[in-house]
């Protein structure tokens, strides 16, 4: 379980964590969200003991981490922004090293390195030296080492940056693999990431906790959560749509020459309109439901104007 | 301390993996006789003794120690590694005491490299030994004091070059404190104690006395407790500057 009180960080020109208070209990991924410098990666360094709250404590597991550092970090696996490793060492020698650190010796060493080369697929590279490795391989390493002594607490920044689109699946599917009875807790700004990956939405903005929910709430507070979008064949007779029960209004988007019909906050109009379809008869080629727009979410309430 | 072996261990490799090693051993072993030949005139000397070879190393010191240890904590900070070794359960103590020992038994391997000059002089000669074993112990001793105040700089500055100048010109200051260079800076208006004090501070008075064959203590606890101080400030250095 994490426990963190009041953080707060100040720098010499802002504050960057202000006020952050929240528990984590096991079983629970976490996605940090926010915009760039809104303090997810400084909260995160200062959950690892990298940093040191101006004020505030955290408690990994039950360990202070300013007063039971390197107990605390014993809990932690933590990639690092950017996945820093040392590029002049071989795969090998780099997780033995880390296995090292961690307490492994002679054989358990063997296995946990081979354990942690298999579960990201690195056996490829394994003889290459860090340096010559290709983004996508340079983050698998670091999630290798984060999750060699399956830890408790797993901290990464960013994960999936910089991988391409079947990396990136592949390591949402470790993640998720990795997080039975464990704490993760990630950061990103795909927000896509959120609703694929996370039980638990943590919405950072100007290092205040603006938003802490599932993301399907996270989901419903979007003006688009209920809206129907429909892409018809034929002009369609906007004054019925408008004054069905639930309906907000209409937006027409001209890129595909569809129209959404947007639900009033805790109004299910899909019946409704598909009611309305088959007793005019329109010929209707695509017609979804939407869950919410989480870019729109993202961009009204980190700028402030709540939609 | 159990991580300090396995700190010691990734450090000391990393000197191999990259020409660094092989460059500095070659360049020391070449200048160390160069000077000793040439400039410290061995030959025409006539005597059985090491001293025109351990002359020379506070100057050639000078310049390879701080090459040696400028990347230390310049290149964890530019590259990040940092993040990664603060945040694995090893204590400051452990990863500030391994690598300083990484880098002092190289420089402890590149010296133990010069023995064909106890060879020689042996060959030549009839020297005394215990004189030539004192200079040995006096000059790793020197190279792991510019390598403390080396860890330091490298510690302060993010950029290796700026580590090197800053250990350079530290390290001269130290070297020539007991001179006039130095001590006219402090002449006229410090009060005698402090001009004692800056003179006691001196590596080269130190290093001669003990590479003539004495060994006294003071000298071993001025350069023991010279590396603790610059190696304690290296671990408050690295806690206020880590996150820049």
């Amino acid at each position: 379980m994490i426990k963190v009180a009041h953080l707060t960080k100040r720098f010499v020109q802002q504050v960057a964590v202000d006020d952050l208070s929240f528990t984590i209990e096991p079983g629970e991924v976490v996605g940090f969200l926010g915009p760039n410098g809104a303090g997810k990666s400084t909260t995160m360094k200062m959950l690892t003991g990298f940093l040191q709250p101006c004020e505030g404590s955290v408690s990994i597991c039950g360990f202070d981490i300013g007063k039971q550092t390197l107990q605390a970090q014993r809990q932690i696996g933590y990639l690092p922004e950017g996945a820093p490793c040392y590029g002049d060492m071989t795969v090998a020698d780099f997780l033995s090293f880390i296995a090292q650190i961690r307490g492994y010796r002679g054989r358990e060493l063997k296995q946990r390195v081979a354990r942690a080369v298999a579960l990201v697929e690195l056996e490829q590279v394994v003889e290459q030296s860090i340096d010559t490795l290709s983004k996508g391989f340079k983050r698998r390493v670091g999630l290798a080492q984060a999750v060699l002594h399956e830890p408790k607490v797993l901290i990464l920044d960013e994960p999936t940056d910089g991988l391409d689109p079947n990396q990136k699946h592949q390591v949402r599917k470790l993640i998720k693999s990795l997080a039975v009875d464990r704490i993760v807790i990630i950061s990103t700004h795909i927000l896509e990431e959120v609703s694929a990956l996370c039980t638990r939405a943590m919405l950072i903005s100007q290092g205040r906790l603006l938003v802490d929910e599932t993301p399907y709430a996270l989901h419903s507070r979007s003006r688009y959560h209920q809206a129907v979008t429909l892409l018809a064949e034929q002009p369609l007779d906007r004054q019925l749509l408008q004054t069905l029960p639930g309906v907000l209004g209409l937006e027409d988007n001209p890129l595909d020459g569809s129209l959404t019909i947007l639900a009033e906050p805790g109004q299910v109009i899909f019946p409704a309109v598909n009611q309305l379809i088959h007793a005019q008869g329109w010929q209707v080629r695509e017609l979804e439901v939407e869950r919410g727009r989480l870019d729109e979410v993202f961009r009204s309430l980190t700028r402030g104007d709540v939609a | 301390m159990k991580q300090l072996p396995i700190i010691f261990r990734r450090e000391f490799s990393s000197f191999f993996a990259t020409p660094l090693a092989y460059v500095f051993l070659l360049i020391f072993l070449v200048l160390s006789s160069v000077f000793t030949f040439y400039l410290g005139n061995f030959y025409e000397s006539g005597q059985a003794n090491l001293n025109p070879f351990f002359n020379f190393h506070p100057w050639l010191y000078l310049f390879l120690v701080p090459a040696l240890a400028m990347r230390m904590w310049a290149e964890e900070r530019k590259s990040g590694t940092i993040e990664l070794l603060m945040t694995l359960p090893i204590t400051r103590f452990e990863s500030v005491l391994g690598k300083f020992l990484a880098a002092w038994v190289f420089a402890g391997i590149a010296l133990l490299l010069t023995f064909p000059m106890v060879l020689t002089v042996n060959y030549l000669g009839d020297p005394d030994n215990g004189a030539i074993l004192t200079g040995y112990v006096g000059s790793w001793l020197l190279a792991g004091a510019y390598l403390s105040v080396g860890s330091c700089m490298s510690a302060l500055a993010k950029n290796q070059v700026i580590a090197f100048i800053l250990t350079v010109s530290l390290c001269f200051i130290f070297v020539l404190s007991g001179f006039a260079l130095v001590l006219d800076a402090f002449n006229g208006w410090a009060p005698q104690w402090l001009l004692d004090a800056v003179a006691s501070f001196s590596f080269l008075t130190r290093f001669q006395a003990i590479s003539k064959g004495v060994i006294d203590l003071r000298d071993l606890l001025y350069f023991l407790s010279f590396i603790t101080a610059w190696l304690m400030a290296t671990a408050v250095v690295i806690d206020l500057k880590k996150a820049d």
